[in-house]
């Protein structure tokens, strides 16, 4: 018996005590958005719960299932039931849950979400039968918000490194083919196909050979990478793995953000794991197969994510791209022959080569095999992560999983700085790299933004416009002085200063942008534009001919009044007006001086939220002849 | 740069004498002197074989650095596009107002810098605001005044 059996013996023996055990095991979800949703507090209240009642618990923190609307989330497994979970757990509830469950044994299941496992309880339904959750099918986040993150051996025994051994046993021209054959495509938004990108390093005859995983997740919006990493570390480095023994590589890097400060120190703990496990290092699994890998942390630019900027980032110099070819497969780091592979393409490997190409195929549709993640966000009911097969469609994707949103949908915004917005016209549109590239948006690497009525589509191009200016690395004029003139011109737009003419300049400068630019930055900068423009062009001409903003966001077209017959005068709004603007005494009908008031929403949600009468104060924008 | 001082040379040991040592020296500088002063521009560039500008070319290159004594506590105002359709930059006109900064700004008092930060990445809780190492989840203007006023 090898050494990887014995582990393998050993961790799932050491998982299976944590299903229907008699022991009390507690997990909370503490990745960096369970954290800012309050599950230290939670953990807190666990521990002195423990403390107070002199019961003996086992706490896992575990990482994020992607339901993020349900944060904090805790589970619970003890007296040989199986795992629980409950949802949008107060400090309150987490001491409550405490007591009548654990201590006073009370039948509190009933409030908890579901349970995990196969074993039916208490009359529950399956934690994965939720809404959000049974349409998804769930292969790169298996893992994630269920195992332990800093612990191997949870891995481990969840199929975790059998890909890597499997791997060892072929040569590197048959991963390739397989990887090749399975059609995955670079998750990272590109789309291109990875086996013919690992293919083309391969023949490429060098001394030395890099792998580097862009985990520099840029797009706002967007956290596929960071869940992942926070949650299930190993399966990313498990891809590594494979895909350096498949290149040639002997040095691997991991390029990450600095601003997902959890998500490094969780790959830190889990290299150290590697190395003591033989997972790292000289000779591998007993192998001939050698690799050391690197952390870099990204310094904050979002240029960094194209992958020549990326590589001379990390050479140390300023992250400026160059013009391909040479692509980076035959001259990249250093000028030896470097691949580049986003988080999800990597994490996707292990599964490819566990299961098999075949099994990968079953997946999604012809030329977009397997599954996608996506962050599910703005303006909707269960916002998250999901992962769906490609060519789902994007109304399944807001409606059934997502639950749909509050107020009436406008558009979803797809691809971060470099995609577009997708009207409701089109939402039945199968969610492929081609489909969306042809409604004018594209895949990118994840993020679904959704819009309702109540956001300004000339504010949401602005945005985008005034983020890719500044994210600009200057080198090519096109991009540098294109995006600050298209910024200047969407300015005046939503300030109501435009000119007649405004639209075309807007579309030719965008075209020109477009097609002149260096890199994929310039060259996909004015998509947010040229979309808005092509579905939502009216909300432009209300814009410039009106100066109306339906949406009631461009600040210098709105404005705050009060309704005198609402108002009972309860002074809040007075209390919280940075500028003095609201005025009146106790139980009287309030003023509001337009000219005193900046906008600044504070009255408005105070009324809305806090005051007696609530919406006395409304916003509107008027339409000009 | 008192702290600096103590151990540059240990410090600057630990990283190979090459062009790739750069940026992941000037993360070390900032995370024990809290930002980049000219002093440690020299330093850098002396020990790494480049000139000044060089080494400040690069730094001033990506957003992490900062060239000025940052406050007490840093407050990140989120821009990311779940934040900004969900009032972020509302959020960051009132820090501004109150504090009475722009963003890459400190207080007279020292006690509070502003920044704007593209994404924080916990976007279904958006608007989101971060003090230090703490996030604030679904704030909204008057839960603001209650964060700060929460700061020593």
């Amino acid at each position: 018996m090898n050494n990887f059996t014995t582990l393998q013996k050993q961790s799932n023996a050491e998982w299976n005590t944590l299903s229907n055990s008699e022991e009390i095991i507690i997990y909370i979800g503490m990745g960096s958005c369970g954290k800012a949703a309050g599950a230290d507090k939670i953990k807190k209240v666990v521990l002195d719960s423990a403390k107070k009642y002199n019961v003996s618990i086992k706490l896992i923190e575990v990482g994020c299932i992607g339901t993020c609307y349900l944060e904090p989330l805790m589970d619970i497994s003890a007296f040989g039931n199986p795992r629980i979970s409950f949802g949008n757990v107060s400090e309150k509830m987490a001491e409550i849950i405490f007591r009548k469950y654990i201590i006073e044994k009370e039948d509190y299941s009933k409030r908890s979400l579901g349970f995990f496992g196969e074993k039916a309880f208490n009359g529950l339904s399956n934690f994965f039968e939720q809404p959000m959750l049974k349409h998804q099918v769930r292969i790169v986040t298996k893992n994630c918000g269920l195992i332990d993150p800093e612990n191997i051996k949870h891995y481990i025994a969840n199929e975790g490194y059998t890909g890597l051994e499997k791997a060892l046993k072929k040569s590197p021209n048959e991963i390739i083919d397989e990887i090749t054959y399975a059609g995955i495509r670079g998750r990272g938004g590109a789309g291109f196909p990875t086996g013919i990108k690992w293919r083309t390093c391969r023949d490429t005859k060098s001394d030395e050979k890099y792998l580097i995983c862009n985990a520099d997740e840029g797009d706002p919006g967007a956290f596929m990478n960071r869940l992942l990493i926070e949650s299930d570390p190993h399966a990313l480095l498990e891809g590594i793995l494979i895909a350096a023994y498949a290149i040639g590589a002997t040095q691997a890097y991991i390029y990450i953000r600095a601003e997902y400060p959890l998500a490094i120190r969780r790959l830190e703990h889990a290299l150290r794991q590697m190395k003591e496990y033989g997972f790292l290092g000289q000779n591998i699994l007993g192998s001939e197969f050698s690799l050391d890998i690197k952390i870099k942390e990204g310094a904050g630019a979002f240029v960094c994510g194209e992958e020549t900027a990326l590589i001379h980032s990390i050479e140390g110099k300023r992250g400026m791209p160059r013009t391909r070819p040479p692509f980076p497969a035959v001259s990249g780091l250093n000028g030896k022959p470097t691949i580049i592979n986003n988080v999800e393409t990597l994490g996707t490997i292990p599964h490819i080569l566990r299961n098999g190409p075949k099994w990968y195929r079953q997946f999604g549709v012809d030329g977009n095999f397997g599954t996608k993640t996506f962050s599910l966000v703005g303006k909707i009911r269960r916002s998250g992560l999901i992962e769906v097969p490609l060519g789902t469609s994007l109304r399944k994707i807001i409606y059934d999983i997502g639950g749909g949103t509050l107020k009436p949908f406008k558009a979803v915004q797809t691809g971060g700085p470099s995609g577009g917005c997708i009207p409701k016209e089109l939402l039945d549109i199968p969610v492929t790299y081609e489909s969306l590239a042809k409604a004018g948006s594209i895949m990118g690497s994840g993020g679904l933004v959704v819009l309702d009525q109540d956001t300004c589509m000339v504010d949401v191009a602005r945005y985008f416009l005034d983020f890719a200016q500044k994210e600009s690395c200057g080198k090519c004029t096109p991009c540098r002085v294109g995006t600050r003139h298209i910024v200047e011109i969407l300015e005046k737009i939503c300030r109501g200063q435009a000119e007649p003419d405004f639209l075309d300049k807007l579309e030719s400068l965008a075209n020109l942008v477009k097609s002149t630019s260096l890199c994929g930055l310039g060259q996909t900068a004015p998509n947010p534009v040229l979309s808005t423009l092509r579905y939502f062009r009216q909300e432009y001409i209300q814009h410039i001919d009106e100066h109306f903003c339906p949406a009631l966001v461009c600040s210098s077209l709105i404005e705050y009044t009060v309704i005198k017959e609402k108002c009972t005068g309860c002074q809040k709004c007075v209390s919280v007006c940075p500028t003095g603007a609201i005025t009146g005494p106790r139980s009287e009908p309030h003023n509001l001086d337009v000219d005193k008031c900046i906008k600044c929403r504070a009255c408005y949600e105070i009324c809305r939220f806090d005051a007696i009468a609530g919406n006395a104060i409304v916003i509107t924008s008027s339409k000009e002849a | 740069m008192e702290q600096l001082d103590i151990s540059y040379d240990k410090i600057l040991h630990a990283y190979p004498r090459e062009e790739g040592s750069l940026i992941p020296l000037l993360q070390k500088a900032q995370s024990i002197n809290r930002y980049i002063s000219l002093e440690i521009v020299e330093v850098v560039a002396d020990y790494l074989g480049m000139t000044e500008s060089q080494v400040y070319g690069v730094a001033s290159f990506y957003s992490q650095f900062r060239f000025t004594e940052p406050g007490k506590h840093s407050i990140s105002v989120c821009l990311g596009t779940a934040c900004h359709v969900n009032g972020g930059e509302t959020l960051l006109d009132t820090f501004e107002r109150e504090l009475d900064i722009k963003p890459g700004e400190c207080t007279a008092d020292k006690k509070f810098d502003l920044n704007r930060v593209a994404c924080l990445g916990c976007c279904a809780l958006a608007p989101v605001v971060k003090v230090d190492d703490d996030i604030y989840s679904q704030v909204n203007i008057i839960k603001l005044k209650e964060i700060w006023s929460s700061y020593e």
